[in-house]
């Protein structure tokens, strides 16, 4: 056909993914475990998205959370203990071109990987981060986690969490070059999948906290919320995600957020009172590492040697 | 100067075939720019060099103070050198009070020539004056030639600052009194200060000439060290071994460094931080050393093998993630330039106290490749030879180095590297989905690795125990099989490498093993033994783990076999110390449990490389008692 070899045209016929092609082993999860639905979200996203499985990696730390990525049919990288993001940003860093994206959990992200979490955020390489709260530590049975609320008991603390809990959502925003921040809850399965979707198109870290259900730890923590869903406030805007009618009878309290704007961002995420929900800051144009730790990944072998070269004779004697 | 003074002016000097010469000072009087330059215009002369740096701990100890003596150590000859030798013949210090603590150290003799500034005799602080006074009269009983000279003074004349400019003006003084021809050295100060202003370059070369006046109208000694032999026609570079190590980075073709600053590896960071981009590569700084290994190790599982450096706290703190490439399979080159510790310990200062750490510092059973740089020239090559290991072998590879390594500086031959150097691109071809991701070849452990991009090549790593399918299992038998088939690779390894050659004769009363930085002073030392009618030789060992092959056999041939190092072990003399208790040295640790020969070992912890000189007397102590 218009002379063209026809064993070639075989090869351009287009791939078309199912969310089997993303679905790794079954989820162990406990029953009503709320990572279920964030990985079915997940999978759902990327057969939308039509995401290659092989350039999609799921890098994750230790924890309930962080067995996502053997639930996918993806690439994983199943790493140790609060080190999930700087494993992340290592793969980003001569890869620019892989989709890469976090699991990780209250524990991991904000206690064991404190450091990292503050530091990638200001890498703001382009990786979608999906933190996995419950409040509680459950893969270890039921110890105090830096979320959970004060009095909370739990093994280490049997007579209640002794320090009132640390604000994600407040110490995100606060990190110079954050560019992407949502709060969501995983009992409303259409606003989760507008919020990871949001975070996954968005060039850079997009952080996302899921306020996410414990049934055999921590019930009652999520229990509370899901039964007094007056303190949650549902944030729009026409600059923001596209919000399902069903989200709005879910959640009778909203308001209208700009999500450009940084300081009513940290206003929201200060308020005690309320639980925002939806998108709390965008930034597109944060500058990303990658762009800077990946110059040069074009160089050929002939480059590198002549570079190699220039650099011996200046030492040459 | 013409070339024709050269000539006339080597033609009165005194020939000689090696010396030793220390520039002393507080920190910050350039003390080892002067040197390092000192010593590579004798490199380009032809002459072997080593050089090893004088460093205070702290940025800015206070002046005229023992502790904070910085400065430099070249030791240069007519044939290649290979440590820093003993006793210094010649010293240029700007204080009296820095020499106490060389002296403390052993750095000189009677005879040594001291080239001293005579400033602090009209110092307006009494006190200082008196020190000095009282210094002078010290030195001399020991039986150091002094000469007093006006050098601050001297450099007034060309500079209204003397305190940064007096070290260029003392390498006028050294390339006289070497008989050194100036041009080159011109060239190099225009080297050094490419970056700063004409200005800049014409001053120093206007103290460079001063120098040399001054040395040749105020001293009545010269020198003259001929060049080598042979080197005609070959090409060398002078680089220290953290510059090699660099250079070796680069030369293996990876693309990443990652790391945290740390004594004194940073310096090998440093360098690549200016050069790296020249050859498409980056230099990551993680917010700390465990980032540092967790970025390079996310790199390399993309494919794309990177090296993460750092020194003993640092390897500590790397540990479990150096488990997870381990149980992942995933290749790594991780740089070990070590320091005396434990803890912070020595930061500055040259040990060989990492070995057994490297070996087995992780819980659990993680075998990997450990090998160490011998020489300077061995940090740039064993670079590129252990990324080809980390990939061929999928492990994690440890490369030791040492402060002494780092910091010296040695003229060596200039690699020629070839496209078989340089990682290989990226394999993004498809992976057949019948192939587990961990297809271990029975035999040798060995599997290919899929990369993410290679479609059906997808498979989740992790730390747990897993199957071939890289599933997790925590069943006995793919535990015992994965722990088998990681392992298995240390043996396939070993299969290929030949057994270490001894230096000296292959049998005698005594085999002197070592490993790292020592080799210099080692064979030094075993040739004057030799020199003496011993029957004494000496054995390097390059790869720790796995250990070289026939060890065992070679050892066999001598009646006593003992190690060298720069690590702790009880003295059997000590209090309390029997040779049941006793703790030995790393080195024979391990070859103790690997061979079943009772090795013996001699190490201290001075915070200094070890002297020809000083293990020459231990060997001599140690063949006295093979006759008692």
């Amino acid at each position: 056909m218009f002379g063209m070899n026809a064993d070639w045209s075989l090869e351009v016929f287009e791939r078309y993914f199912t969310i089997g092609d993303y679905a790794g082993g079954e989820a162990r999860w406990c029953p009503g475990c709320g990572d279920h639905g964030v990985l079915t979200a997940v999978h759902k996203l990327l057969r939308d998205e039509q995401v290659p499985p092989e350039t999609t990696v799921c890098v994750s730390g230790i924890g309930c959370s962080s067995r996502l990525p053997h639930y996918m049919g993806t690439f994983g990288l199943h790493g140790l203990h609060g080190r999930a993001l700087p494993l992340a940003c290592g793969i980003k860093s001569r890869r620019p071109e892989l989709d890469v994206w976090v699991s990780t959990g209250d524990g991991d992200c904000f206690s064991i990987g404190t450091a990292h979490w503050i530091h990638a955020i200001r890498y703001n390489m382009d990786m979608t981060l999906l933190v996995f709260d419950n409040g509680v530590y459950g893969l270890t049975k039921k110890q105090t986690s830096p979320t959970s609320p004060l009095g909370f008991k739990t093994n280490t603390h049997p007579g209640g969490a002794i320090l009132p809990p640390l604000n994600p959502l407040t110490v995100t925003l606060g990190i110079t070059n954050v560019s992407f921040v949502a709060q969501v809850v995983d009992w409303s399965p259409p606003l989760l999948y507008e919020v990871i979707k949001a975070a996954h198109r968005h060039k850079g870290t997009g952080f996302v906290r899921i306020i996410q259900r414990c049934p055999v730890y921590a019930e009652a923590l999520s229990k509370s919320l899901q039964n007094d869903p007056d303190r949650i406030l549902l944030l729009q805007h026409e600059k923001g995600i596209p919000i399902d009618p069903s989200v709005k009878r879910q959640f009778a309290n909203f308001i209208d957020h700009d999500p450009s704007d940084l300081s009513a961002a940290r206003e929201l995420a200060q308020d005690q009172s309320r639980v925002p929900v939806g998108v709390l800051y965008h930034n597109p144009d944060a500058p990303r590492y990658e762009m800077l730790s990946s110059k040069g990944v074009e160089f050929t072998a002939k480059k590198r040697l002549a570079g190699l070269n220039a650099a011996l004779d200046r030492f040459t004697i | 100067m013409e070339a024709s003074q050269v000539v006339e002016a080597a033609l009165q000097a005194e020939l000689i075939h090696e010396h030793i010469v220390e520039i002393v000072s507080d920190s910050g009087e350039g003390a080892q720019k002067a040197g390092q330059t000192f010593g590579s215009v004798s490199a380009r002369m032809g002459n072997g060099v080593w050089t090893v740096e004088i460093i205070p701990a702290e940025i800015k100890p206070p002046a005229r103070s023992p502790a904070g003596a910085s400065g430099i150590r070249i030791r240069l000859g007519s044939k290649q050198v290979t440590n820093m030798g003993d006793q210094a013949d010649l010293v240029v210090a700007f204080n009296e009070q820095v020499l106490y603590s060389r002296i403390a150290n052993g750095a000189y003799k009677a005879g040594t020539v001291l080239l001293i500034d005579s400033k602090w005799r009209e110092d307006p602080v009494a006190e200082v004056q008196a020190q000095y006074n009282r210094a002078l009269v010290e030195f001399r009983e020991n039986g150091l030639i002094v000469h007093e000279l006006p050098l601050e003074q001297a450099c007034r004349e060309i500079t209204p600052n003397p305190l940064v400019g007096k070290n260029m003006f003392v390498l006028g003084m050294l390339c006289r009194i070497y008989s050194r021809d100036l041009d080159i050295a011109r060239n190099e100060i225009a080297t050094i200060f490419k970056r700063k202003s004409d200005k800049v370059i014409e001053i120093n070369h206007l103290l460079l000439q001063a120098g040399y006046d001054f040395a040749r109208d105020n001293l009545n000694f010269q020198f003259q060290i001929p060049p080598q032999s042979g080197l005609e026609g070959k090409r060398f570079i002078v680089t220290n071994g953290n510059t090699a190590l660099g250079l070796g980075v680069m030369a293996a073709g990876m693309e990443l460094v990652s790391m945290y600053p740390i004594t004194p590896a940073t310096s090998a960071s440093h360098y690549l931080a200016d050069v790296f981009h020249e050859v498409g590569g980056f230099v990551h700084q993680a917010e700390d050393e465990i980032a540092a290994i967790a970025f390079a190790i996310g790199s390399s599982f993309a494919g794309k093998t990177a090296c993460t450096i750092t020194s003993g706290p640092g390897l500590a703190l790397k540990t479990e993630l150096l488990a997870l490439a381990v149980m992942g399979e995933i290749p790594l080159v991780l740089a070990v330039v070590q320091r005396g510790g434990p803890s912070t310990g020595l930061p500055t200062k040259v040990e060989q106290g990492d070995l057994l750490a490297s070996i087995f510092g992780e819980p659990g059973d993680a075998p990997k490749v450990v090998v160490a740089a011998a020489t300077i020239e061995e940090c740039l090559h064993f670079v590129v030879m252990s990324r080809r290991l980390a990939e061929t072998f999928r492990t994690p590879v440890l490369l030791l180095t040492d402060a002494n390594l780092a910091t010296g500086q040695q003229p060596y031959p200039r690699p020629e590297p070839s496209h078989e150097w340089l990682a290989p691109h990226i394999d993004q071809t498809d992976w057949d989905p019948n192939v587990p991701p961990y297809d271990w070849d029975p035999e040798t452990g060995l599997s290919p690795r899929p990369i993410p991009g290679m479609v059906g090549g997808h498979y989740v790593l992790t730390g747990l125990a897993h199957t071939n399918e890289s599933k997790v299992a925590y069943d006995s038998k793919s535990n015992q099989l994965g722990c088998d088939m990681r392992s298995r690779k240390m043996a396939a390894l070993a299969g290929t490498l030949k057994p270490p050659k001894v230096y000296g004769d292959p049998e005698g009363d005594l085999l002197v093993v070592g490993w790292g930085s020592t080799l210099g002073a080692i064979e030094e030392a075993v040739d004057r033994a030799r020199a003496q009618g011993h029957k004494v030789s000496s054995l390097h060992l390059r790869f720790l783990s796995p250990l070289e092959p026939g060890l065992k056999e070679i050892f066999s041939h001598f009646r006593r076999v003992m190690t060298v190092e720069i690590n702790y072990s009880d003295d059997l003399t000590a209090p309390l110390i029997t040779p049941e208790n006793r703790r030995f040295s790393q080195l024979a640790w391990l070859l103790r449990a690997q061979t079943l020969v009772d090795v013996d070992c001699w190490s201290v912890v001075l915070g200094a490389p070890l002297q020809p000189g000083m293990i020459h007397q231990v060997l001599l102590r140690r063949l006295e008692s093979l006759e008692g």
